[in-house]
């Protein structure tokens, strides 16, 4: 059952499209992230679903209602804003307070449900404390009690994380997940960090230059994208440049390895590999057919994992592998020899041909 | 070393002598009304006058009068235009400094030909009507204090984010004007306000040509008339002046709650 619903919505800011022909249908209950690169109009599609923006054409439903044009302190959404907005001059019990004082609620019902959510964020002790007085973390999570209050049909978060710290990004960010769950909250989430999309949503809409080039789960995202634009912005992806030799055979730098679903090609021609870092070890696997010979470039030690970069002729792989306290990774400058299964290569659009069950 | 110390220590004390001298000569001159002795006989005489209590009051109302209307006007403007208009910024500030560049008197007679006894809103017609005049002259004459005191406040906060977090918690845009922008410019209004009071206080030309018993055309009438009493009431009007400087500077250097809003 879809509760929001954005149909055929677009936004130009005078000669700029911003927003082609968005279609999105989103189920109560749902988490949704928007990702995409800086300035592809996520923020711009979020404000359209607030109020804040009017689209150009198409129209946004929320439960069966026709939002498109009513103003936005009439469609009970909630908002939390990147740079918190709090009230400075309200303490974090007002701030909390504030949509339930404008739904006109009484000063005991106002009381209750503010010191439940503050409870919710676990932050019942600082009810008294002024905005200003807080980390930015907790300036966050007051924000999120502030919006989810007045019970909102849906909640909508703007890169909310992206002005904390790693740590507590990470923190916040299960927080926000499991608030969500636990009130089952109907919510779309803007980020351009694939990993916080990968990490909280149901579904994932990538976005690039202002069109949902891809929606799905974030496993079906990251592990079939389907397009070039996806596939290199979800996750880290090694892009090899291959010649087509045979029939499921291609070159890379000489070498050969098996490309399930490559066609012949009467010319020698070039096109692009893609191949995940996690898909490649350096240790032998009866199933990883396909090798690599190369030199390590770099190795970088992140702690569980080792990150290394070998170079194969023209072209440069990432890889991961799990630390082991056994044996240290290779020195820079060592020849390696990686192993990965055929498919685990995926030919890019841009190649000669891709069969469609190849993804898949 | 020397030398560069020297210089600036000369600068200020002449500034200060240029300055403090005046007044200095000013006080005690208003504190020698009793040959041979000091005292403060010339203010015990200004405030045992009447007319002074009564102008003193009447300016003091009109003030209050035009801080109000005049926040009333500024408050809501500058944050409409901040929020919906920012490219009419540069156009409404210059308006808003019109009034340092048209003086007074040109303002009263356009009022006097505009608001005369026979057109179509008569307030020179009667005494009431005078005074709502003058008022809304104060509020021109304070606008560029009021406008600058309270944009500069608002450039302090992010309206539009503040705005957005209000509506979508379903306020409308009075509702968070009065409880969520007012309060966080609180101290740019005061600010304005004590500038306009400051110029309300000892303002001559308007008050006297609207024949109205303002405190400025007493000043200037007992001035031409006495000889001890204008300078006690020189001080006086200093020591309103300066307070109301104080009490701005005071409530301008306690942050309203944003130290550590951004960032
Ligand atoms: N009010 C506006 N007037 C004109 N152009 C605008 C306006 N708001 C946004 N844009 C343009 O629309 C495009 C999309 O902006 P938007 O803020 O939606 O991007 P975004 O995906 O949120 O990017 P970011 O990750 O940097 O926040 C940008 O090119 C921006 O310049
Ligand atoms: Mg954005």
């Amino acid at each position: 059952m879809s509760f929001v619903e954005i149909e055929g919505v677009g936004k130009s800011f005078g000669p700029n499209a911003v927003l082609k022909d968005f279609n999105l249908t989103i189920a109560k209950g749902e988490f949704i992230s928007l990702l995409g690169p800086s300035g592809c109009g996520k923020t711009t599609m979020l404000r359209i679903i607030a109020g804040f923006e009017s689209a150009t054409t198409g129209r946004v439903r929320i439960g069966g209602e026709d939002v498109t044009r009513l103003p936005p302190n009439k469609r009970h959404i909630g908002m939390v804003f990147q740079a918190y907005a709090l009230f400075p001059n309200l303490s974090v019990f007002d701030n909390v307070a504030f949509g339930l004082k404008v739904a006109g609620q009484g000063k005991a019902e106002i009381a209750r449900r503010v010191m439940e959510l503050l409870e919710l964020i676990k932050l019942p002790d600082l009810a008294h404390r002024y905005p200003y007085q807080l980390s930015g973390g907790q300036q966050q999570r007051v924000a999120l009690a502030r919006a989810l209050a007045p019970s909102p049909r849906v909640l909508l978060l703007d890169e909310p994380l992206s002005a904390l710290d790693a740590k507590i990004r990470v923190s916040l960010r299960e927080e926000i997940r499991s608030l969500q769950r636990e009130l089952g909250i109907t919510t779309i989430f803007v980020t351009h960090d694939q990993e916080e999309a990968l990490s909280m949503s149901d579904r994932i809409v990538v976005m690039n230059a202002g069109c949902a080039e891809q929606i799905g789960t974030p496993f079906e995202i990251y592990n079939h994208p389907r397009s070039r634009f996806v596939a290199s912005f979800v996750g880290t992806l090694n892009a090899l440049d291959g010649v087509a030799v045979g029939e499921g055979v291609a070159a890379i730098d000489g070498q050969t390895v098996a490309v399930p679903g490559l066609a012949a090609s009467p010319s020698a021609e070039q096109f692009t590999l893609a191949l995940r870092p996690e898909s490649v070890s350096l240790s032998p696997r009866p199933e990883a057919t396909n090798r690599l010979n190369g030199t390590i470039e770099d190795v970088s030690f992140l702690g569980s994992v080792v990150r290394i970069r070998l170079r194969i002729g023209g072209s440069t792989l990432l890889f991961d592998t799990f630390n082991n306290p056994a044996s240290p990774p290779p020195p820079r400058g060592a020849n390696a020899t990686v192993h990965f299964a055929p498919g685990d290569l995926q030919v890019l659009e841009s190649g000669p041909v891709v069969l469609p069950e190849a993804a898949e | 070393m020397k030398g560069s110390r020297l210089g600036p220590t000369i600068v200020i004390l002449v500034a200060a002598a240029y300055f403090l001298l005046p007044l200095m000569a000013t006080f005690e001159f208003s504190l020698s009304m009793i040959r041979g002795v000091w005292s403060f006989e010339a203010y015990r005489v200004v405030f045992a006058d009447p007319e002074f209590r009564h102008t003193f009051t009447f300016s003091v109302v009109a003030a209050v009068a035009a801080i109000l209307l005049g926040a009333l006007l500024v408050v809501p403007t500058a944050y409409w235009v901040r929020l919906r208009f920012p490219r009419l910024r540069s156009v409404v500030e210059f308006i808003t400094l019109l009034p340092l560049v048209i003086p007074p008197i040109v303002l009263v007679f356009g009022y006097i030909r505009m608001y005369n006894s026979s057109s179509l809103v008569p307030l020179t017609a009667t005494a009431g009507g005078t005074n709502v005049l003058l008022v809304l002259g104060y509020v021109t004459l304070s606008l560029p204090y009021m406008y600058r005191a309270v944009d500069t406040g608002m450039g302090a906060i992010d309206i539009r984010t503040l705005t957005e977090a209000g509506e979508s918690l379903g306020a409308s845009r009075g509702r968070i004007l009065a409880t969520v922008i007012l309060p966080n410019v609180r101290a740019a209004v005061l600010s304005g306000a004590f500038l306009t009071f400051a110029i309300v206080i000892g303002e001559f030309v308007l008050a006297s040509l609207l024949n109205r018993p303002a405190f400025g055309p007493y000043l200037a009438l007992i001035g031409t008339n006495r000889a001890y009493e204008p300078s006690a009431l020189a001080m006086i009007a200093f020591a309103v002046t300066w307070a109301c400087m104080v009490l701005m500077q005071s409530l301008g250097a306690r942050p309203a709650h944003k130290a550590r809003q951004r960032r």
